[in-house]
């Protein structure tokens, strides 16, 4: 543990701020190596997210070259259940046809998955690796931060805003502003409200994925101390020891469950704003 | 400013993944899974096929079943028609040959009756004669008394 250094609340503060620190490049603050500006990159965030996203494209070019229909193998059958579960929530949800959807929501799903599961890897193991190899700051959550849920939650809304546009004709997309949900006599009221349902949807969608996978982190690393912090002498340790232990199992367990149903809600709610997207009467 | 340039980074990446994805997960197996459901609705579709035609079949084989009954029971019934007709036919012939013969042997007994009746007739004219002739010796001459009894022989 990192934190085994430090006993005073200070050092606590400074390991969890430390932990919660991307590693910055471009327009960054020397001392807190936070990002200053709007030209700075999370490298970290970047790195993890497209590395599992270079993991999916791997494993989908190696299972699509030995795809067999009559006798699938194991994992062909478990990619097989995920995109006939995907297909499902697809028929369920969305109104009509639409090739991209699909996919879409796969991607969704199976990234998602995989970015939030990088939350459950033990939170020092790969910091303390890149420490030893020379990187100060290390995320390793893709997800836990704010701009890849953001990323991808203003993409959707980029979709919402193409297919509202293509379904409706923007004459159409404009007349729900100004007469939904209010009728003719509110345009003013209808504005703002239609307004603010619209903005709500990437704005719920990215902060409802960070905040659950923030959370879920900062909880990680506060049992994490547990051990670290609070162990002093050999009973202590007897003692934190073992609880660190039970409590880490506890919250992974439990988290398993949060980053699974994360990425479902992600993947959903997406579904149904594209479909709401491509209703033509409102 | 928690929000920078790695978010339009990560726009990036997520857009080409969904591409990627599309190309070589969703695709094909998309592909695949279409292509086996094609192919367990034309095995079921076969089964159906195949199904019916049994049915279709059996119907037939049953229909063909009633038909030969019916015909054997036709037949049966035709033969026994002829059958129960020969034997009428017997009985008529039978009956009428019976007739015949008893016709005949009547007449016969009648024939063999008259004969007798003749004969005995002629017996006893002959008789009446002798005992006549016997009763009164000489007196009557037979060829003069002939007629007188060859009326009594018919009256006998």
């Amino acid at each position: 543990m990192s934190a085994e250094e430090h006993s005073s609340g200070g050092g606590t503060v400074e390991y969890i701020q430390h932990h919660l620190t991307n590693l910055c490049a471009g327009d960054c603050d020397p001392v807190t190596h936070k990002a200053a500006g709007f030209w700075a990159l999370h490298v970290d965030t970047l790195f993890f997210s497209v590395l599992l996203g270079a993991l999916i494209v791997f494993v989908s070019w190696r299972l699509g070259r030995r795809l067999s229909l009559d006798a699938p193998s194991g994992f062909q059958n478990l990619v097989e259940s995920i995109i006939e579960f995907v297909q499902g929530q697809v028929k369920d949800t969305f109104p009509g046809h639409n090739p991209l959807i699909a996919p879409l929501a796969l991607t969704i799903f199976v990234w998602v998955w995989l970015m939030n599961f990088m939350d459950l890897i033990p939170v020092d193991l790969l910091p303390m690796l890149a420490g030893a190899a020379g990187v100060p700051y290390l995320k390793v959550g893709p997800t836990t931060d704010l701009n890849t849920t953001m990323a991808m939650s203003l993409t959707v809304f980029a979709l919402i805003l193409f297919y509202n546009i293509k379904v409706k004709g923007v004459v159409g997309y404009l007349k729900v502003f100004l007469f939904h949900p209010f009728g003719k006599f509110f345009i003013p009221v209808n504005i703002v409200m239609t307004a603010i349902e619209e903005l709500a949807k990437p704005l719920s969608l990215g902060l409802r994925l960070f905040g659950n996978l923030f959370a879920g982190e900062l909880v990680f690393l506060l049992i994490a101390l547990i051990g670290g912090t609070l162990a002093v002498g050999a009973m202590g340790y007897l003692f934190w020891f073992p609880l660190q232990i039970v409590l880490d199992l506890g919250w992974l367990i439990f988290h398993l469950l949060v980053i699974t149903l994360q990425a479902f809600i992600f993947m959903v709610l997406t579904l149904v704003y594209l479909g709401m997207a491509h209703v033509e009467d409102h | 400013m928690n929000i920078n340039v790695t978010l339009i980074a990560q726009m990036l990446a997520f857009v080409a993944l969904i591409i990627f994805v599309n190309k070589l997960l969703w695709g094909p197996l998309n592909r695949l899974l279409a292509e086996r459901q094609k192919r367990i609705a034309d095995g079921l579709a076969a089964a159906d096929k195949g199904k019916h035609e049994l049915e279709l079949s059996e119907k037939r084989a049953k229909d063909l079943i009633h038909e030969a009954r019916a015909k054997a029971a036709e037949i049966l019934a035709q033969s026994e028609k002829r059958a129960s007709e020969i034997v009428e036919e017997a009985k008529t012939d039978a009956r009428t040959e019976a007739e015949r013969l008893i016709t005949g042997a009547r007449a016969e007994i009648a024939q063999e009756v008259n004969r007798a009746k003749e004969q005995l007739r002629t017996q006893v004219s002959t008789l009446a004669a002798a005992g006549a002739s016997k009763i009164i010796k000489r007196e009557i001459d037979r060829k003069a008394h002939d007629d007188l009894l060859k009326d009594l022989v018919s009256q006998i």
